[in-house]
């Protein structure tokens, strides 16, 4: 199972980062090999769509799960659609993060937002 | 916690009002988001602890000694940002569709520079703004920008109280978004009302806890009731009425914050109304 | 003869000047402030006629479509996502540019049309009026103003623009010959008045300055335009009952009060901007 949290920094002490498109870092923990890996958020430097560019690389990495603070309407839309459990989560720290995550005391993101969108017909 | 203050159209005495506001808070964090018309930051002098280039989108920038007059990078171009082989840099949106046909790697996409940012330390706290180019948009990038600058020179989480852009575009979106609370300041005038709505709508869109208040409210009593009207059966909160006041003027003009005349009516007005405020958020 | 009416910061009376100015001058209005724009308030036109303002954007056929992903890559602006093998486009933040449609080997992708907003248009008095609307919650005002210029003819026009520096206005100014800044004698009327200079300097057109909310004084503004050998087409006194008549949405020069300021306006804008 990968899990995706959205942080400000790469390591097991940094602090959960509560914005997922403008994050710094997706930190991907792989709960079965016990592998980390560490991504700069696609979404931080974009002009506009940042939820949508944090998503899709997301989605490319195949994560399970994310954890995070919120997701914008689009964002949510994505994640949903290709079946990512979103979790919100405070700013602390990653290992903190996991800690609840596996004592399942997160609460999932619901949210029913206007998102526009087009695309295959 | 961020309070946005906003107005739709402009003129409505946003500034003053935001201005005002962070005064009687005290210690809160001010981030001027009216980045194309930045007044928040004029009332404070102080020292720039930070200066940045900010790079907003891209624009296409074209090479030309390598490239072989072929035409096809203008044919392509739906913004007619290509003419004779010149790229228009106002009229080039960056979208890169050019750098995908042209065969010679003539042309590529480069970051664009659009604005200045800074973080400015006054006494009375930090302010976060930027100083946009010519030509060049508020977006959605440098507005989160100054919002996440703001923050981390914020480590006490102070109030924020964002002095937003005007209309209802992107850059509006951007500030709201994510945001605790918005202050919408309008004025008794019948183009007051109908931005307002078109303001509201937007909040509405975003689910923000929306607060209005009507500055120069006596110049129309009509006009101002109308709104009274429109803000309850929206479901809003009217936290203000601000009287119109010749002191504002002076306020401006001394670039002082209006709640250094103490024998302002605004002044009481505003200050009234921050209770009220204080109440909600 | 196109003349833009602009200023750096908004609410110091783009909207008054210009139209009561159309009226003065008897030239077509047309409002490019799409986002609020407040002119038909004044001069409430008869509208005639409603256009939409359409915007093409890619429509991806799954039958063609193999989910590859280059569009998603081209995209500049994020506005599409690969999704459980399908592509989702985020219409707000497509800009129409046509990248998708370049990339794609596979011929999946072609244009349909949204609309973004209205151009209405209608007459009052002797004078064409249009304006723009964009619709709530679009991004992109600028194929409203496109839309809106694009049909100029060879006529005189007094052009409300958006207010700021901003891409709107840059793309309003191409289709004018001259230029009108509306600014306040106030520190903020003059920063704000600067950066509207700044604007207007990149396109080589001749431009006045008119004083609203005037004092009477040699207040800053008038120092300001003394030193940049910049001419002030005139002024509009700072008064109670005019903004009392703003407020209620009256036009200022049907009041016999007011009626010579704008006279007075229109000929020496004339004066200034050259025009014969």
């Amino acid at each position: 199972m990968k899990v995706g949290i959205s942080t400000s920094g790469k390591n097991n002490d940094s602090l959960l980062d509560k914005r997922f498109g403008r994050c710094e870092y997706f930190q991907i923990h792989d709960t079965n090999t016990g592998e980390i890996k560490v991504l700069e958020n696609e979404g931080k430097k974009a002009s506009g769509g940042a939820g949508i560019a944090a998503s899709n690389q997301l989605i490319d990495e195949k994560i399970d799960v994310i954890i995070t603070g919120n997701l914008g309407p689009n964002a949510f839309e994505l994640i949903e659609i290709e079946g990512i459990k979103a979790y919100k989560c405070e700013d602390i720290a990653v290992s903190k993060v996991l800690e609840k995550y596996n004592k399942g005391e997160l609460q999932g993101i619901t949210m029913s937002g206007p998102a526009h969108h087009g695309g295959s017909k | 916690m961020e309070l946005v203050v906003l107005s739709g159209k402009g003129g409505t005495g946003k500034t003053t009002i935001s201005t005002a506001l962070s005064e009687l808070a005290r210690n809160v964090m001010r981030v001027d988001c009216d980045v194309e018309a930045s007044n928040f930051y004029m009332y404070y002098k102080g020292r720039d602890l930070e200066k940045e280039d900010f790079y907003g989108g891209k624009i296409a920038i074209l090479d030309k000694e390598k490239c072989i007059q072929c035409g096809k990078c203008e044919e392509v171009c739906r913004f007619d940002a290509i003419n004779n082989f010149e790229i228009d840099s106002f009229a080039c949106e960056g979208c890169g569709a050019c750098t995908l046909v042209c065969n010679q790697g003539a042309i590529a996409l480069e970051d664009e520079k659009v604005a200045d940012t800074f973080i400015t330390e006054t006494d009375q706290g930090i302010i976060a703004r930027a100083e946009m180019g010519i030509g060049s948009d508020a977006s959605g990038l440098l507005i989160s920008f100054l919002r996440k600058k703001a923050k981390q020179f914020n480590e006490d989480e102070k109030l924020t109280i964002i002095d937003g852009s005007p209309g209802i575009g992107c850059p509006v979106i951007a500030s709201v978004t994510g945001s605790y609370a918005v202050l919408i300041v309008t004025e008794p005038t019948k183009s007051g009302l109908e931005d307002l709505k078109r303001v509201v709508t937007l909040c509405e869109h975003f689910e923000v806890f929306t607060m209005v208040c009507i500055n120069k409210y006596d110049i129309n009593k009509e006009v101002a009731n109308e709104i009274e009207d429109f803000v309850n059966t929206s479901g809003l909160e009217l936290v203000g009425k601000i009287p119109y006041d010749d002191m504002v003027m002076k306020s401006i003009n001394e670039l002082k914050p209006i709640t250094f005349y103490k024998d302002s009516i605004a002044e009481k007005a505003i200050e009234h109304m921050w209770e009220n405020i204080k109440k909600l958020i | 003869m196109n003349i833009a009416i602009l200023s750096g910061k908004g609410g110091t009376g783009k909207t008054t000047v210009s139209t009561n100015l159309a009226l003065a001058l008897n030239f077509n209005y047309i409002d490019c402030d799409v986002e609020e724009p407040n002119g038909f308030l004044f001069l409430k036109p008869e509208i005639e006629k409603t256009e939409r303002v359409m915007v093409e954007y890619p429509v991806i056929y799954d039958k063609e479509c193999i989910a590859c992903g280059e569009c998603v890559k081209a995209c500049q602006f994020n506005a599409l996502a690969k999704v459980r093998d399908k592509i989702f486009l985020f219409e707000k933040l497509c800009h129409g540019c046509g990248a998708c449609e370049i990339v794609c080997k596979y011929g999946a992708v072609t244009y349909d049309k949204r609309e973004v907003g209205k151009i209405e248009s209608g007459k009052v008095r002797d004078i064409n009026c249009s304006r723009g609307i964009l619709n709530i919650g679009e991004p992109m005002a600028v194929p409203v103003i496109k839309q809106l210029l694009k049909d100029l003819k060879g006529e005189n026009n007094l052009i409300d623009c958006p207010p700021g520096t901003s891409c709107n206005v840059v793309n309003t100014l191409r289709y004018v010959n001259a230029a009108i800044l509306v600014t306040e004698p106030s520190e903020f009327g003059l920063h704000d008045l600067k950066i509207a200079v700044g604007v207007v300097n990149m396109f080589d057109i001749p431009f006045g300055i008119i004083i609203n909310k005037d004092d009477g004084k040699d207040n800053i503004i008038r120092q300001y335009s003394r030193k940049e050998n910049i001419e002030i087409i005139g002024s509009i006194p700072y008064r109670r009952d005019i903004a009392q008549a703003y407020s209620k949405g009256e036009i200022l020069y049907d009041n016999t009060k007011f009626k010579p300021i704008f006279e007075k306006l229109a000929n020496r804008s004339k004066e200034v901007l050259k025009w014969n």
